[in-house]
């Protein structure tokens, strides 16, 4: 790519991508724009006409809406605490000599394999019923009352079932990252005298830096739009104890048939998850320079 | 301080004895080089010692007492490895006080101690660096420093200068043997390189396949090697190995001279050869010498000879520097 002819070619060769990509994303972006500012109901096709900034007004001052923004945020923090602290130790665990290591470690990944409405519907049914669950079975076979996951602590049950699917990808990452630690840096440490605790955190920690940014950031964008399990599991209820913004849209759309203000709403969700993206950059993307 | 000794220690990898048996003797304040070619088994002695590899049977001691169970952070011995090990993401001056600090000293007494260490390596101006940001040299120096600061019994070096570029190596070469008149600390370097082992060690150890083939002070192996192996591995370029009528003219079944210990002359020698290869040094001059019946020999010439590719040329040993060494490879004293 060094001479004027060659560069010139290299643009015309990567234009056709670019331009697809573009259309890929300008349009589909485009039109909720322009959808945000139509009164647009599915159940009178045709009527669509021009109403400003109403649908944003209607949909900021849902008192869902509020509800919904902080759901999100308790889902992500959630299952981002969950994920690390577990990947982490998970990685420590698997990175011992043990027998039966590979078989062990397909396991451990095979959760991430599972699709989110399958083991959505899993959870559901197998573990937190209230009735026919095995978390009930165990609570009534040692004398407790049996807890109504689902519907007494929903967003902490969505949390779980959310953070079994991801586990999987913290600790795959976190444990590459620790494989390629330098054993030299390790035998150091334990020649300067430092114990197994002191290793974790002077050592090992510091350099899975890297590894929990990468983590978090490509999870927290998986993470804004959880649907799948909140549709299969509790509709987003009881009442909107459960609904994040991704379900908000889905319902102001799908079910009260209003295009118009979902898509003032999706607007909205693209402009906070930005605003997530910028504030997540300034405050762990250093790690990933230099 | 500063007293190892070995005795019968073994080391077995599964069913691979690496380490048959060794017995070795290391005095407080000596400069003891572990030499031999790769996988002789030399960095698995030093291990050993450091207590990063468990010996299979045998005793290790340290100033006397036994050390054979005890964790490498107890065996007061500080160890400067072949990657240098540095903690990348500490500054120099974390990276020199992370043995004190695990040693939970008073913050005031390791600003002292690491001051100390910069200043005798010459790291004062980066000890706020990132070891990133350092010369192959200095890294080096800051893994001495952390080997210094904690003021161990003994200090036990990887292979510290196989990384460095030839010139850095002569130099770090010198300051480490300075380094070791200054803090008179026992240290046991390991190393393939018989001119560093040449040059830097009070006592030479020459391991091969997990065995001690000798140990001495340099010149005692230089002059007087025990068998092939060391004759062959001490001494540059290598020594020449005569065996068949020529050596049993001296009563062996192989003789060894070495290059530098070989005149010669257009003629009247008692061996002729032609030249081959020759090796212009500047100072000396190698020449690779075509015979018929001694193979290729090697002599080490003035640094101005009239030979040149294809003359005829004929060479006398020096009679009193012709090692023998009988049919097992043992030298004939």
């Amino acid at each position: 790519m060094s001479t004027y002819h060659s560069r010139a070619a290299g643009r015309l060769m990567v234009a056709p991508s670019v331009i697809l990509l573009f259309l890929w994303m300008i349009v589909p972006l485009g039109l909720t724009i322009y959808f945000s500012f139509l009164h647009y109901n599915l159940l009178m096709p045709g009527t669509e006409t021009w109403t400003g900034f109403l649908n944003y007004q209607y949909f900021l001052t849902d008192p869902a809406f509020f509800t919904a923004i902080v759901n999100t945020l308790v889902i992500v923090v959630g299952v981002l605490i969950i994920t690390i602290v577990g990947g982490v130790l998970l990685a420590l665990l698997l990175d011992q000599p043990m027998f039966g290591q590979g078989i062990l470690r397909i396991l451990v990944i095979s959760p991430f394999f599972v699709m989110p409405t399958v083991s959505a519907l899993i959870w559901k049914n197998m573990f937190m019923n209230p009735v026919s669950g095995l978390l009930a079975f165990l609570q009534k076979s040692m004398g407790f009352q049996p807890h109504d996951w689902l519907a007494a602590t929903p967003l902490l049950a969505i949390i779980i079932i959310v953070a079994w699917q991801w586990l999987p990808f913290a600790t795959l990452i976190l444990l590459t990252a620790l494989q390629s630690l330098d054993e030299e840096q390790r035998e150091a440490a334990e020649m300067d005298g430092a114990g197994p605790v002191s290793r974790f955190i002077y050592i090992v920690m510091p350099h899975l830096g890297r590894a929990v940014t990468v983590v978090i950031l490509i999870q927290t964008i998986f993470l804004l739009s959880v649907f799948a399990e909140i549709l299969v599991t509790t509709n987003g209820g009881p009442g909107t104890d459960s609904t994040n913004l991704a379900y908000l849209v889905y319902a102001q759309a799908l079910l009260q048939y209003d295009v118009g203000g979902a898509s003032a709403g999706g607007v909205v969700a693209v402009i906070l998850a930005n605003i997530v993206a910028i504030f997540l950059m300034r405050m762990i993307g250093r790690t990933l320079e230099a | 301080m500063g007293s190892i000794t070995l005795r019968q220690v073994n080391k077995k990898f599964g069913e691979v004895a690496v380490i048959p048996s060794i017995d070795l003797e290391v005095e407080e304040g000596e400069f003891v080089v572990f030499v031999g070619p790769s996988g002789c088994g030399k960095s698995t002695l030093l291990r050993l010692i450091a207590g990063l590899e468990d010996v299979t049977s045998g005793a290790v001691l340290i100033d006397g007492k036994d050390a054979t169970r005890l964790p490498p952070a107890k065996r007061k011995l500080s160890m400067v490895f072949q990657s240098y090990a540095l903690y990348p993401h500490m500054s120099v001056r974390a990276n020199i006080a992370f043995p004190l600090k695990m040693a939970g000293m008073p913050k005031a007494e390791i600003d002292a101690k690491v001051a100390d260490a910069a200043e005798t390596l010459n790291l004062t101006d980066y000890l706020d660096r990132k070891p990133r940001q350092l010369s192959g040299g200095q890294r080096q120096r800051v893994a001495i420093g952390r080997a210094i600061v904690r003021q161990p019994s003994a200090f036990l070096f990887d292979e510290p200068l196989s990384n460095l570029d030839a010139s850095l190596r002569v130099q770090m070469r010198l300051e480490i043997a300075e380094l070791h008149q200054q803090l008179g600390a026992t240290m046991i370097y390991v190393t393939h390189d018989q001119v560093e082992a040449m040059t830097m060690a009070d006592k030479i150890v020459v391991l091969n396949k997990g065995r001690v083939e000798q140990v001495g002070s340099p010149l005692e192996l230089y002059r007087a090697p025990a068998n092939l192996f060391v004759a062959g591995f001490i001494g540059s370029p290598r020594m020449n190995f005569i065996r068949g009528q020529a050596a049993a003219a001296y009563g062996a079944a192989t003789i060894g001279v070495r290059p530098e210990h070989i005149q010669i002359s257009t003629e009247g020698g008692i061996w002729q050869g032609t030249v081959g290869v020759t090796e212009h040094l500047g100072s000396d001059t190698f020449l690779h010498i075509h015979t018929e019946d001694l193979g290729t020999l090697t002599v080490r010439a003035g640094g101005y000879v009239d030979f040149g590719p294809g003359d005829t040329i004929s060479l006398t040993p020096d009679p009193g520097r012709i090692h023998r060494f009988d049919s097992d490879g043992r030298a004939i004293r």
